[in-house]
């Protein structure tokens, strides 16, 4: 199909959404409610497009491209009102972005700063306050929330726990979790999933303390299970202080609970920072060389009285492939024994 | 696996057998919810009442211990109903009369006896499975840690062979791997009798390329396994043990047998990155990094090797394990040295087949998964496509045999054991974690009200278990998760350890300990005195 | 100078007698808030934020202009000097806009920053605010006095450059502003758009209305280059975003580097894709110019082409 998009033509599938088009053409659309692995919502109408012979403006996300369709991305009617839809989203939000810990990540803040909107010129009612700290993990703030439904549609479609949904109708509308027990009496299994994906600070982890400015994200791989999810750690200085799901790898943009918030053993004060070598039935700190030289002595004492076959290993599941390589290349290849196994079995 | 996570969610029928795959592998447990929304039919197997099991289009709450039964009984009906795949059968498999002869022996009525099942619901779920055009077969320790283990693996592929299942996509079979890298760890030969890539150390020509990539003399005769070392540590055979990031003390079978062997070795050096239950016996504890810490990688349980990069210095003095033991193998006279582990990886993939075509260079662009042996080669969705790895599929037709120890009227419930969403292993890690000790704080028995009532046992009481092994407190947690008899206990809590009461007997193959069956039996303790009324 | 040991929170510290207590801080990885302190301006303890508990001495001292003494014990964070740093900040953030959701300083403001540490908020009270006096007149800088916290480094700064001195503290109390020549705006007074001002500003009162809109100070990536247009070699920062160059930022005068315009517009046809068009200062107005008039080139331009040209034809020749 060819279409037209501010005044370039373009070759698309039929069966093409609008921003999907726009996407693949480089041509940024502004959305909040949207997510690729998601049903186009078309709730929050930020993705307003104009097209040429239609008076009303469209939804980018859940219209499809037709043969010989005109779009305007960003004519004047459009941005105004895409100022529309952020000024009454203002109107009803806190204006907190001093404090408020989504700050530098916040979709919401990006918009304003992007069209314009410094504040809200409706002086409406605010939506009552309501907040569910009741997890050990996350909180909800209903006064932040835009309702874009990013939160109940991932719990509902992807994750498939379904614990939280719209409750109440209009502009009473909140989140919530079923019959009002609050999230720790409900079905959810705090994988967080909603966290993630949540665009403003409405739904946010915990005892957070950081600037989003102040960080740096690492991708890597989960260390727990054997799923192998694709993660973000954030990094502030000299500590992980948050997991973020990469879209990358087999997890799709999806974590459990402990991908999510079980990085807190990382920085844990628990944590061995010296090699120990047991004296007298206590351990005492000693220098890696202290330790070398013991494990060397004791390696050459075993070897001469009873051979490589007195020696074992157990390597392990948790280290990485190079690590589990050169354990048994150090057993078969310097100690002389292939007795070496770990964990597979438990 | 032989396919891919991502080929969940287009599966047509699931049979989760031996996996509380929603709790152990929850993000895998998603995907399987994915496909139920898209369609796909759910067959669940398990002694518990887990939460797939609420999705299921037929739940078969089977006994522990008798997978083989419930697996031959299926097959019976699909053979039955002549619903096998002919035509996959007679191109790629073979011994498939031997098959048939022995699965005769386990009409669904009998299987159903075994298990203490339904029959009809045999055969519904043998419909399920044989009528889906793509089905897949998910299954982890429930399956495994039996004296039959083995022979209950090959049960499954059995089934999946008899109805063209394996060399499909979104279908195979599809062992869920518990560690982060307990695959890698296996790649990688960290097992007595496999050198890196599956390579067998009793074979000469594999002993010769590595003498030859490794420059060194080496042992063919194969290792021993763990148990095996135990038993070697307890009688003073062994006498040096390394042991890196595990903690046997609570995750082995029959604690207080390892406690004596790990106390009896002349020399122990620990490496990890907390102090806990093993390395407190150690007389050297090396402190390791953490996975933030180092840059390495890991094979998932789809076979996909993926990057782990550092995001952070290690803490203190700690190094990352492979530096720690290249300065080891230093330290003994073994000169290689390796700048980053980027350069162990080209070393891997030039003397492992299966990693022959993997690099860092590459991992940049996303995981690979093996078989990889180019530098051309994309990597393998999922095994066995054109053909059945070995050449043809090799029915192996197992009989039913019961578990190692059964209940009995000293020891009259069967106990199994597992784990939960909110702990990882032995919570080294998890029980650092404030958030997850508030969701799931100590050691619990889920008991069925029945077993409870009869023993006068209410929820929250404190009771004593006891097998042949040893004894154990712990609370009480009434529950029809498990079925009147059965007892379940997560094996993650140090205090209250459920392996102080398992069975260590092995299967005779894969060397794995009967951890899902032990007979227990169980009593109340008096709250004051904390003594068995 | 002698050497002198002293404890601040616990951690013992050795520095010359000279040193001030924030400094010594510093040395040890204590950080000490500030909003008026810069190394490179002379010290002026206005903003008291940098209020610490000495033992032996009742009023808290401020720790920029408070120099270390043999055996002094300072408490940085005692619940008295955290009391009293979250009322200072709490009277600024009273005074002060609540617009971070769109402020072009956001991500970099120590107002903001030191309100996120201190956990404060603001707040809704009928008190005065400071009047919206927004000075628009300069296409290079945006100065918003109701933003202003009066720290007076812009002043300072400002003075540095003998022939320059252009910013001034105006009226008393409450009313104080910070005025340019006497009550000129950017346009009119005898500002010459270096930007000094704006590098040294803590908060969002004087920014570089050239970046405004263009992006959030934690989006894309910046790189430091210094500026070729003279051996002062002052230096800026080259943002990108989406690989695209788009802003040049002024860094701090340091080492007496002065910054000027003209170097700022060289380094922004230097760098920027598209730059903006540039503007001249005539008596008093600013007016849209062309690059070779910002920059001083016309009629350099045709001679270059003549010369080379020249030079050409001789080679030919």
């Amino acid at each position: 199909m060819d279409i037209v998009i501010n005044g370039i033509h373009y070759e698309v599938d039929n069966n093409t959404t609008i921003l999907q088009a726009c996407r693949r053409a480089g041509i940024d659309i502004p959305t909040l409610c949207h997510d690729d692995r998601l049903e186009p919502f078309a709730s929050c109408r930020m993705c307003l497009v104009e097209i040429e012979g239609s008076n009303k403006l469209v939804t980018a996300c859940s219209t499809h491209v037709k043969d010989k369709m005109v779009v305007y991305t960003h004519s004047e009617k459009v941005i105004k009102a895409r100022r529309d839809v952020l000024d009454l989203i203002i109107g009803n939000h806190p204006l907190e972005c001093l404090s408020c810990d989504k700050s530098g990540q916040c979709k919401l803040q990006d918009y304003c700063y992007e069209y314009g909107i410094i504040e809200s010129s409706y002086l409406g009612d605010k939506r009552e306050p309501y907040v569910d700290t009741s997890n050990p993990f996350y909180d909800y703030d209903a006064s932040k929330c835009i309702l874009c439904g990013l939160c109940v549609r991932v719990c509902g479609e992807l994750q498939c726990t379904s614990a939280i949904g719209f409750e109440d109708r209009g502009f009473d509308t909140i989140v919530k979790t079923p019959f009002n027990e609050g999230l720790i009496n409900s079905k959810c299994v705090s994988c967080g999933n909603c966290v993630s994906v949540c665009p403003v600070g409405a739904l946010t982890p915990k005892a957070q303390k950081f600037r989003h400015w102040e960080t740096k994200e690492v991708q890597t791989t989960c260390s727990y299970c054997g799923v192998g999810c694709q993660l973000n750690l954030i990094v502030k200085g000299d500590k992980v202080v948050g997991a973020q799901p990469s879209l990358e790898g087999p997890n799709d943009g999806l974590l459990c609970v402990k991908g999510k918030f079980a990085y807190k053993f990382i920085n844990h004060p628990d944590r061995i920072k010296t090699p120990l070598i047991k004296r007298n039935g206590k351990f005492e700190e000693v220098s890696w060389e202290q330790a070398y030289r013991y494990i060397r002595r004791k390696v050459i004492e075993i070897k001469e009285e009873s051979g490589p076959e007195a020696f074992a290993g157990l390597t392990s599941a948790r280290c990485t492939n190079e690590e589990n390589y050169l354990f048994q290349k150090l057993f078969r290849a310097v100690i002389g024994t292939n007795n070496i196994d770990h964990c597979a079995r438990l | 696996m032989t396919n891919s996570i991502g080929e969940i969610v287009d599966t047509d029928c699931m049979f989760v057998i031996g996996s509380n795959t929603t709790e152990n592998h929850p993000v895998i447990g998603a995907k399987m919810k994915q496909a139920l929304k898209k369609g796909a039919k759910l067959i669940v197997a398990d002694p518990r009442r887990i939460e797939l099991a609420e999705y299921a289009d037929v739940f078969l709450q089977l006994k522990p211990g008798t997978n083989i039964a419930l697996l031959n009984g299926m097959m019976n009906v699909i053979i039955e109903k002549g619903l096998y795949d002919e035509k996959y059968i007679e191109e790629r498999c073979e011994n498939f009369e031997e098959l048939v002869n022995l699965v005769k022996e386990y009409p669904p009525e009998r299987a159903a006896e075994i298990c203490g099942l339904e029959a009809e619901d045999i055969v519904k779920a043998a419909l399920l499975y044989a009528e889906a055009n793509k089905a897949g077969i998910y299954y982890t320790m429930g399956i495994t840690q039996h004296t039959t283990g083995t022979n209950a693996v090959m049960s499954v592929s059995n089934l999946a062979l008899l109805c063209g299942n394996v060399g499909k996509e979104s279908a195979g079979v599809n062992p869920l791997r518990g560690q982060n890298n307990v695959q890698g760890a296996c790649d990688m030969g960290g097992l007595p009798g496999d050198l890196p890539g599956y390579q067998k150390v009793f074979k000469p020509e594999v002993i010769e390329k590595f003498e030859k990539a490794w420059n060194t003399k080496l042992s063919s005769k194969v290792g021993l396994t763990i148990p095996e070392i135990f038993n070697g540590a307890h009688d003073g055979s062994i006498r040096f043990l390394y042991i890196m990031g595990e903690n046997p003390m609570v995750s082995d079978p029959d604690i207080n047998h390892v406690r004596a062997s790990l106390e009896n070795v002349d020399f122990l050096v620990c490496q990890d990155i907390f102090m806990n239950e093993t390395t407190e016996l150690a007389d050297v504890v090396l402190p390791a990094a953490s996975f933030a810490e180092k840059d390495g990688s890991f094979s998932n349980t789809e076979r996909r090797v993926q990057r782990v990069r550092k995001a952070i210095e290690p803490l203190g003095d700690s190094k990352p394990d492979w530096k720690i033991l290249m300065e080891i193998m230093n330290y003994l006279g073994y000169e290689k040295r390796y700048l980053n582990p980027s350069e162990i990886m080209d070393e891997i993939a030039s003397v492992t087949p299966s990693y022959g075509g993997i690099s860092y260079a590459r991992l940049e662009n996303g995981g690979i998964q093996w078989p990889c042996p180019d530098k051309e080669h994309p990597g393998t969705k999922y095994l066995h496509k054109a053909t059945i790895s070995r050449g043809s599929g090799l029915f192996m037709p197992s009989e039913y045999v019961e578990s190692a120890e059964l209940p009995d009227h000293d020891y009259p419930y069967v106990l199994t054991t597992g784990r939960i969403l909110y702990h990882y292993h032995t919570r080294t890690m998890t029980g650092r974690v404030e958030g997850l000790n508030k969701l799931a704080p100590s050691s619990y028995v889920e008991i069925n009200e029945e077993t409870a009532n009869r023993l006068g046992i209410k929820d929250g009481d404190r009771v004593q278990i006891t097998s042949r092994r040893g004894q154990i407190q712990t609370e009480a947690r009434i529950t029809e998760i498990v079925d009147d008899g059965v007892l379940f206990i997560p094996f993650h809590f140090a205090d209250g350890a459920a392996n102080y009461l398992t069975n260590s007997a092995m299967d005779p193959i894969a060397k794995i300990s009967e951890l899902k069956v032990a007979a227990v039996k169980i009593e109340k303790v008096n709250d004051n005195k904390s003594e068995v009324v | 100078m002698s050497d002198v040991r002293l404890m601040i929170d616990g951690q013992e510290v050795v520095v010359s007698s000279e040193t001030s207590i924030l400094e010594a801080a510093k040395q040890i990885g204590i950080e000490i808030p500030a909003l008026c302190y810069d190394p490179n301006l002379e010290i002026e303890a206005a903003c008291r934020l940098c209020l610490v508990e000495i033992e032996g001495s009742n009023k808290l001292q401020t720790s920029c202009s408070t120099r270390v003494k043999e055996g002094m014990v300072v408490h940085t964070q005692s619940e008295k000097v955290v009391k009293t740093r979250k009322d200072i900040l709490q009277l600024l953030l009273d005074s002060h806009p609540n617009d971070c959701l769109t402020c072009q300083k956001a991500g970099e403001c120590l107002l903001q920053k030191y309100a996120y540490d201190y956990d404060l908020k603001f707040r809704v009270h009928d008190g005065a605010m400071r009047p919206q006096l927004l000075d628009t007149s300069s296409p290079y800088i945006l100065k918003d006095n109701a933003k202003c916290i009066l720290c007076g480094k812009c002043v300072k700064t400002c003075a540095q450059v003998s022939d320059r001195q252009v910013l001034t503290f105006a009226e008393r109390g409450y009313e104080t502003y910070i005025a340019l020549d006497a009550n000129q705006t950017l346009e009119t007074s005898s500002c010459v758009s270096c930007n000094r001002c704006v590098t040294v500003c803590p908060v969002g009162a004087l920014v570089d209305k050239r970046a405004l809109g263009k992006l959030r100070s934690w989006d894309g990536s910046s790189r430091v280059i210094n500026c070729k247009r003279c051996d002062y070699g002052c230096e800026f920062e080259i943002v990108s975003k989406d690989k695209k160059n788009i802003a040049v930022l002024a860094k701090p005068p340091t080492n007496g580097r002065p910054l000027c315009l003209k170097g700022r517009l060289n380094t922004e046809l230097e760098y920027i894709d598209e730059p903006e068009v540039p503007y001249r200062k005539i008596s008093g107005k600013f007016e849209e110019t062309t690059w070779s008039k910002a920059l001083s080139l016309d009629g350099l331009l045709e001679k270059f082409e003549k010369m080379d040209s020249l030079k050409g034809k001789t080679r030919e020749e």
